[in-house]
């Protein structure tokens, strides 16, 4: 990268800079008028000068051709101008003047607004430049920086260069033009004066950027250890559980306290340095006029200079001081994000980075074949350890290859080798002809494989996750309207100006034909085969049933699984099992579904219609009164309170019962114990209102099939059917999008799939229910042909941050199939099934065995005896190569293997 | 059927006779109610058994798996309780009961069990008394038997 800032900024803007600068030029005469004009407007418009009276007139606009006088020997007039009494003069002086505040305003406005874009532009340019080289880091220097630290540069340090750059070049051009002026003016009055004043500007210029010397060395260090602070910010979180686990707070809280403290220390002493320059800088502004007044006013009186030109002299010293010190306060802004810069390309410059066409899209890509072959491969890691050590072997390409060894044979550094993802110390990974260091990411992204112990999904979802290793460079522009094609050309253009990424991101990526499909329609199916081979089929299936969808945008999935709500009661009736759900009924109380499910027959689509909520909407609160459930809700309310207390009573606090059970908190019970005294003394209907409420507020979790305190009778069923009627009314009327009803003939977009394919509740007490009716849903499912829909569902899932919603079993799975899913000519798998069971970990190498039949695998693999399946093993120790052949010849011959597998 | 019923009902059952009507309130609402249908299994013999059964309507068979087949050896009705040796000490099922029509029960899982058990020592004194009475009579039968 370019080191100078400077000449970074002048290679990419000079034509913005010139442009602003000239706009800037431009505009100067019109300021210069608008500074004179009040003047004018004082002294001939208001106090008549020039005219004899109010009734006089005067000429004005007289208007003669220019350079007249030279061309034609007189002055030629090209326009005699008008004439104006006194009042229309100050008028039309008064409107020439807010014309010019107009103008002057919107040059303002454009030089602004075309410095800031400037600015955002070289900004945005520099972030990119970062950000690409980042992505050009190899791995090993990566794994010595720390993200937050790296996140701090590209965003916060190289910030205040956006201000600075819009100003680099036009402040000191305009700054300097004006201090020269004055200073021209001053020497042309009087040599002696403007030569002092000469020199004070010079000590000024040479003293003051010296004395902020200290200052920017201070700013440095600020600079490296608030990016310090950021780092360690991001180790507290990382680390989380381990300080948990170790009671580690109060050393973090020391830690940071430390720092902090190293920060204040820093900018208190900035500060001071500081505001000590500022003071000097002041003091030898004011130097100057204590001169002139001393000096001038007693070369004055001796007679040695006129006053006039004193005089001249101090008004023209007035212009000098603020240019001046602008410029040096500009000087050191610019000696600052220099410095800025520096410390931050400085971490971007490693010794040894990937050349950009090792990352050019549009490499040739051409499979991989001929022979898998390691030629005296060696690998020296930054301690000096030799982790792979003269291995040399060559085999064909399409073979299973297992490397086996213990923890430090180096099968894991073996594995990265033969991806290609670390450059080898010494040695070479062949296949074919082809040196792997040679080949661009193009091909070794595309026609390798590799999945790491530690996969890393991103924070987006399961398909797209899935799809990564399909997704290398834009193939077909995004389907889209005339407007976001209008909009996306925009973006481009200045995407381009700034010299960044020319990709759409809305484009389609994906590398249908690498996956081996025609298009988006066979992806589907493509994506789930892979899926069940890493046994995550079923995972996804359910991720599916819970999920949603938006009728709207798939009316017809919607429709299916309407069908498959009826399909699935009449499959049940067919089994005789249709007591297993409870359908939603509008007529009907749902026993097995909650008092607050029963009341508002629908799904919650906001916060104050959730379950818990309900006691305190004002809608349901108006509801239950005008059905005259108010009283019974109290004494509903009241019944609970008085059973939790009776049989909570000697549970100690914290008991798991009270957590899995009750409705009343283990803290709250002493207090219910006496609320339910006073309720059952005065009547619930007289308590204070926030008691009424908490008593209240029980029964709308109670569920009369589950809990079965038997409070659900013929007259509250009734009463809240009339509730239930009158909620809807209310809600349809007033906040009809709070609530999506249950309806048998319509899709519910706020519920689950599943909860719309049951379209009730599941019976409470019924052996084998769940199975049976899970077994159900799937077989309607799949009648419908609908099981695809639903796995596409699933795979919207957002997996989190790294994954994290998902177990580490599943984030593994998913980056095999991720590899799987792309077809490579070589999967490299490092142990990344070293989080699961046994015996999933058997069925996933054979599944993936499968797979790949005939095409290559080297898999570096945690249990030697899962060497059995593969057609060829290495096996290794200390980093070297000690036996290579099939797994039945070694394992009679291979005293390494042999002790591994009695290891097992 | 209402928790007060179940709690009635597991009045009637000697392991819970003596027991404060509270504790067993506490036992019936942490537990659930399980209706079974004509043929479906309680517990299958050889499976780990993770919860204990009682009764509250209804008869099922206790089937005992031989050579020639599924053998009958006993009858449940209400107020008997299946599968509490399971619960106790870890072996598995060592008989297959079948609902003989329909049969309603009370499932009580072993955690649910041993946290009663742990938290009120009435119940682990009566549990004793209730096991020592069988081995009791078992001991009575071998007596009969040898001589």
């Amino acid at each position: 990268m370019e080191p100078n800032l400077f000449k970074y900024i002048w290679r990419h803007s000079k034509r913005d800079q010139a442009a602003i600068l000239l706009l800037v030029l431009v505009s100067l005469p019109f300021y210069f008028a608008s500074l004179n004009l009040p003047k004018q407007i004082v002294n001939v418009g208001i106090q008549g000068k020039g005219f004899a009276g109010p009734a006089d007139t005067q000429v004005m606009g007289k208007l003669f051709l220019p350079l007249g006088d030279v061309l034609f020997g007189h002055p030629v007039l090209l326009f005699g101008g008008l004439r104006f009494d006194q009042v229309e003069t100050l008028l039309i002086l008064s409107f020439a003047f807010l014309g010019l505040v107009c103008v002057n305003g919107a040059f303002k406005f454009v030089i602004n607004t075309a410095k800031g874009r400037l600015g955002e532009r070289m900004l945005r340019r520099l972030r990119f430049e970062l950000s690409d080289r980042l992505l050009r880091f190899r791995l090993g220097q990566l794994r010595r920086m720390k993200g937050p630290e790296v996140a701090t540069m590209i965003k916060d340090e190289v910030e205040p260069l956006g201000g600075f750059i819009g100003d680099a070049f036009v402040t000191p051009a305009f700054l300097g033009g004006q201090a020269i002026t004055a200073m021209v003016f001053i020497m042309s009055q009087s040599l002696w004066l403007g030569l002092i004043a000469g020199g004070i500007v010079l000590l000024q210029a040479l003293l003051i950027p010296r004395l902020r010397i200290p200052i920017l060395r201070l700013g440095k260090q600020r600079q490296l250890t608030a990016r310090q602070l950021a780092g360690r910010v991001g180790e507290v979180m990382d680390g989380a559980v381990e300080i948990h686990a170790n009671d580690g707070s109060n050393w973090e809280r020391a830690e940071l306290t430390s720092r902090l403290g190293q920060i204040f220390h820093i900018r208190f002493e900035i500060y001071q340095r500081k505001f000590f320059v500022k003071f000097l800088n002041n003091f030898l502004s004011q130097l100057t006029p204590f001169i002139f007044y001393a000096g001038g006013g007693l070369l004055a009186i001796y007679g040695q200079l006129d006053i006039g030109s004193l005089v001249a002299v101090i008004a023209a010293y007035k212009d000098l001081p603020g240019p001046i010190r602008d410029l040096i306060n500009w000087e050191q802004q610019r000696q600052d994000v220099q410095i800025k810069y520096d410390q931050v390309i400085e971490q971007f410059q490693p010794t040894d980075i990937l050349e950009p066409a090792k990352q050019d899209p549009d490499a040739e890509v051409r499979p991989l074949d001929g022979m898998l072959s390691a030629s005296s491969l060696t690998l020296i890691d930054d301690n000096n350890q030799r982790q792979v050590d003269g291995v040399s072997f060559e085999l064909p390409l399409d073979r299973h290859i297992a490397l086996v060894g213990d923890a430090i044979s180096g099968k894991d550094h073996l594995a990265m080798l033969l991806a290609g993802l670390a450059p080898p110390s010494g040695g070479k990974v062949r296949i074919g002809e082809q040196d792997l260091q040679d080949l661009p990411e193009a091909v070794l992204g595309r026609r390798i494989g590799y999945v790491d112990p530690a996969a890393y999904l991103f924070s987006t979802s399961l398909r797209d996750n899935l799809l990564y290793g399909l997704r290398h460079r834009p193939l077909r522009e995004a389907e889209q309207d005339g407007k976001a094609i209008e909009a996306w050309k925009a973006a481009l253009a200045e995407s381009l100006r700034a010299g960044n990424s020319p990709f759409h991101l809305e484009a389609d990526w994906t590398d249908y034909e690498a996956a081996g499909c025609t298009g988006p329609d066979d992806l589907l199916a493509r994506v789930l085969e892979v899926l069940d081979v890493v046994d995550l089929g079923e995972d996804v299936y359910r991720f599916g049933l819970n999920g949603s969808i938006d009728p709207a945008a798939q009316p017809d999935v919607a429709g299916r699984l309407l069908e498959a709500r009826n399909a699935l009661t009449r499959r049940l009736a067919e089994q005789s099992r249709e007591d297993l759900v409870v359908r939603f009924d509008a007529e009907q109380y749902n026993a097995n579904a909650s008092l607050a499910e029963n009341l508002l027959f629908g799904t919650p689509k906001r916060a104050d219609y959730e379950a818990e909520a309900l006691i305190d909407n004002a809608l349901v609160g108006g509801a239950l009164q005008q059905a005259g459930l108010q009283e019974l809700l109290g004494e509903k309310g009241l019944a609970i309170a008085r059973t939790m207390v009776e049989i909570f009573a000697d549970l100690p606090p914290g008991h798991p019962f009270f957590e899995q059970f009750s409705f009343i908190d283990a803290d709250d019970l002493p207090e219910f114990r006496q609320l339910v005294t006073r309720a059952e003394q005065r009547g619930v209907e007289q308590l204070p209102a926030e008691d009424r409420r908490r008593i209240k507020a029980l029964p709308f979790r109670y569920i009369e099939a589950r809990h079965r305190l038997g409070l659900v009778d013929d007259v509250f069923e009734t009463r809240v059917l009339e509730a239930r009627r009158l909620i809807a009314e209310a809600v349809r009327r007033r906040d009809p999008t709070a609530v999506e009803f249950y309806d048998a003939e319509a899709y519910n977009s706020a519920a689950s799939i599943l909860d719309n394919v049951l379209f009730g509740r599941l019976v409470y007490g019924q052996a084998g229910a769940e199975e049976a009716v899970g077994a159900a849903v799937r077989e309607t499912l799949d009648e419908l042909d609908l099981k695809p829909s639903v796995c596409a569902i699933g795979l919207d899932f957002e997996v989190g941050v790294g994954g994290k919603r998902l177990s580490a079993t599943q984030r593994q799975k998913t980056a095999l199939a991720r590899a799987l899913l792309k077809r490579p000519d070589l999967l490299v798998v490092n142990q990344a099934t070293a989080v699961m069971d046994g015996a999933t970990r058997a069925r996933l190498v054979e599944n993936v065995l499968r797979a790949r039949e005939g095409r290559g695998v080297a898999w570096a693999i945690e249990r030697a005896a899962l060497a059995e399946r593969f057609e060829q093993v290495l096996v290794l120790r200390n980093g070297r190569l000690i036996d290579n052949g099939a797994f039945d010849d070694l394992s009679g011959r291979s005293e390494d293997l042999k002790m591994l597998l009695a290891a097992d | 059927m209402s928790l007060d019923q179940e709690v009635a009902t597991l009045k009637r059952i000697p392991l819970f006779a003596n027991i404060d009507t509270s504790r067993l309130k506490l036992m019936a609402f942490a537990s659930q109610r399980m209706i079974f249908k004509d043929g479906q299994a309680l517990c299958q013999q050889g499976d780990p058994g993770d919860a204990a059964y009682i009764v509250i309507e209804g008869r099922a068979d206790v089937l005992i798996d031989t050579a020639d087949g599924p053998l009958k050896v006993a009858t449940l009705s209400s107020n008997d309780i299946v599968g509490e040796i399971a619960i106790l000490i870890d072996v598995p099922r060592t008989a297959t009961v079948k609902a003989a029509g329909e049969v309603v029960t009370l499932k009580i899982t072993k955690d649910l069990f041993f946290r009663m058990v742990s938290d009120f020592p009435e119940i682990a004194i009566e549990v004793m008394r209730v096991l020592a009475h069988r081995l009791e009579k078992t001991n009575e039968q071998l007596r009969a038997a040898r001589s």
